[in-house]
């Protein structure tokens, strides 16, 4: 048994389902498990980190806090760390954690492993797995001194815990100054996307080149928005402009983990599996039997993605009426 | 302006990774080194920093074996003005990098900003970007894909989920992390590559940044392929019959949908 801090996430005080995996997989493990929220007026969010896990619920709020900064939350993070001395502190690796993380490192002179895509405890240490090389490795990380032990975890790597709706949190507030500030958020674009984001999604739905238009990718965006699905694409299809680069998978784009992965029309270039070979399950429709792609598919469509795909997206309608 | 850029050298992207006889890395024989593809968006943007700031100059840096000099040679080439090489083992972690860095940078003065690619294209770690801006006690702004300057002003937009971006002020001295989109990186021209062979390139040992091995915080160990995926199944029939056939199995057997 260890104690465990995880940092739980909200952007315009909603939580991340991130963060509830790393809860619940503390919890599972019979470890004391505390959550802190880091924002303005977020102390009405306790309640949900006590219902997926959390022991007990620490609320940093205050108006510097509005939008995250790595500067400000940094500072909160570190005043949570020094006020509840846990061996353990976890975050997902998000746009957020992932910048986080290692400035609190930094701050606590902690031993920080990044985006790993396996979490156990044992014994009151972390047992970690991570991708190396895009995704072509996974090494085992050992920490070597007495530093506390951080990590940051794949978003969907672990699955969620089911959540107990009767629960109330055990909260209590962490004040912190933040005076002197030198970065500042001046404005937030948001992004015009209705669907989620390829690194959040549960499903993802990926075009490649062969989709031969900007427009062709509707039919994509019919079929994930009948599952809730996110779309994705390769590097070919952004550099022929069909599709915004945020939306790319592969090395030099997102990597994503869904729980489901339909490729369409992809060949299955090294680069684009070092973004999502770690997706639990694999689909590949191509009209090439011999494409790569088939070669880490759990199921394997040999077809014409343009028939194909508006037949899944009538299959899956039919499934959900 | 006083730029500096922090580069690392990594293998090639079509690289086939082969694991070491005691599973402790990569075998690097045969590995094509180049420079991590957003380290040259970190170059590039420091170089038009310089271009629009006359009297500034681009410091490359970057910790590593020896072999790490041919990075910062194809970064003088690209119009780096200086280059420093800091000694670093094969298999250190982000934290004794980020340490090494650290103390070379420490030796200039009067930095102004300090760019880094976003994450590196080999460990992926996106670590040595924030430890060092924290190491400095300075600001970092990570996964920049824009910025505007102006005086000691900095405007950085910077990329995050759903498509969304923060506008981000800060004030120099301060670092940035580079990402996708910042800017096209120009190709060195070969007379440049040549004058780049003659240029010095200042050497550090580990001893001289005040880095030890207990400056390493993590190991990675036990490295091992992705295990092989067992072949897929395979569904025939029309698309029609093809699509019920899969949706049946995401449903049932899968159990994703
Ligand atoms: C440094 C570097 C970084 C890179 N980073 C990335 C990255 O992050 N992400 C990425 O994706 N790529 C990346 N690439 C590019 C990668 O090497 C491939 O070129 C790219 O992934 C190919 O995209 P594609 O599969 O869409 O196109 P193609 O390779 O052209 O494949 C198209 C596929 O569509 C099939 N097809 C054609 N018509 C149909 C149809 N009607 N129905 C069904 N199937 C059809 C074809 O059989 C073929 O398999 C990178 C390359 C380099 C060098």
């Amino acid at each position: 048994m260890a104690k465990v801090l995880v940092f739980v996430e909200q952007r315009d005080g909603k939580l991340k389902k991130a963060s509830f995996e790393l809860l619940g997989a503390s919890a599972a493990a019979g470890n004391e498990t505390h959550a802190v929220i880091i924002g303005e007026n977020v102390s009405g969010l306790a309640n949900e980190c006590a219902q997926n896990g959390a022991n007990k619920v620490h609320v940093i709020q205050d108006a510097a806090l509005k939008n995250y900064t790595g500067e400000a939350y940094s500072r909160a993070l570190t005043a949570a760390i020094k006020s509840i001395s846990p061996e353990i502190v976890l975050a997902s690796h998000t746009p957020m954690g992932k910048e986080l993380l290692p400035i609190v490192a930094a701050h606590v002179d902690g031993a920080l492993a990044t985006d790993c895509t396996s979490l156990q405890f044992e014994g009151g240490k972390l047992q970690l797995k991570r991708p190396i090389y895009s995704g072509k490795a996974i090494a085992d990380v050992e920490f070597c001194g007495t530093s506390l032990q951080m990590a940051t975890i794949r978003q969907n790597a672990i699955g969620l815990p089911k959540a107990d709706a009767s629960k109330t949190a055990d909260a209590t507030t962490i004040t912190v100054d933040l005076s002197g500030l030198k970065t500042k958020i001046l404005e937030v674009v948001k992004g015009n996307s209705a669907r989620p984001d390829v690194t959040e999604a549960p499903i993802v739905v990926s075009g490649g080149r062969s989709l031969k238009a900007a427009e062709n990718f509707k039919i994509l965006e019919d079929l994930a928005d009948s599952m809730g699905a996110a779309v994705g694409a390769s590097r070919a299809a952004v550099d022929a402009g069909y599709r915004p680069h945020r939306d790319q998978v592969g090395q030099t784009g997102k990597v994503v983990s869904p729980s489901l992965y339909i490729a369409c029309g992809i060949s299955g270039a090294i680069q684009h599996l070092a973004g999502m070979r770690t997706s639990k399950v694999i689909v590949a429709i191509n009209t090439d039997p011999q494409a790569p792609i088939f070669q880490i598919a759990d199921y394997a469509i040999v077809g014409d993605l343009f028939q194909v795909v508006p037949a899944l997206t009538n299959e899956v309608k039919h499934l959900k009426e | 302006m006083n730029l500096y850029v922090c580069i690392k050298q990594v293998p090639d992207t079509e690289t086939k990774i082969k694991v070491n006889g005691d599973a402790s890395g990569i075998d690097t024989a045969g590995v094509k080194w180049i420079m991590s593809s957003y380290d040259e968006f970190a170059v590039e943007e420091a170089l038009r920093l310089k271009e629009k700031n006359a009297g500034s100059t681009v410091t490359v840096v970057s910790a590593g074996p020896d072999r790490v000099v041919d990075a910062l040679r194809t970064a003088l080439a690209m119009g780096a003005d200086n280059a420093i090489h800091v000694e670093l083992p094969e298999n250190a972690d982000s934290n004794m990098a980020a340490k090494a860095i650290t103390g070379a940078l420490k030796k200039e003065s009067g930095i102004d900003l300090i760019f880094f690619g976003k994450e590196a294209l080999d460990d992926g770690a996106a670590q040595v970007p924030q430890l060092v801006a924290t190491f400095m006690g300075i600001p970092a702004v990570t996964v920049v894909c824009g910025i505007e300057y102006s005086g000691t002003t900095l405007k950085c937009k910077r990329e995050i989920e759903g498509g969304s971006f923060e506008i981000v002020e800060v004030k120099a001295p301060a670092v940035i992390s580079a990402h996708k989109g910042f800017n096209e990186p120009r190709y060195a021209t070969l007379p440049n590559i040549m004058k780049a062979k003659k240029k010095e390139v200042k050497a550090l040992k580990l001893a001289d940044v005040g880095v030890s091995s207990s400056d390493q915080k993590i190991k990675l160990k036990n490295f091992q392929l992705p295990p092989p995926k067992q072949a897929g199944k395979k569904i025939d029939g029309d698309a029609a019959a093809q699509a019920k056939a899969l949706v049946t199995a995401l449903h049932n057997e899968a159990k994703v949908i």
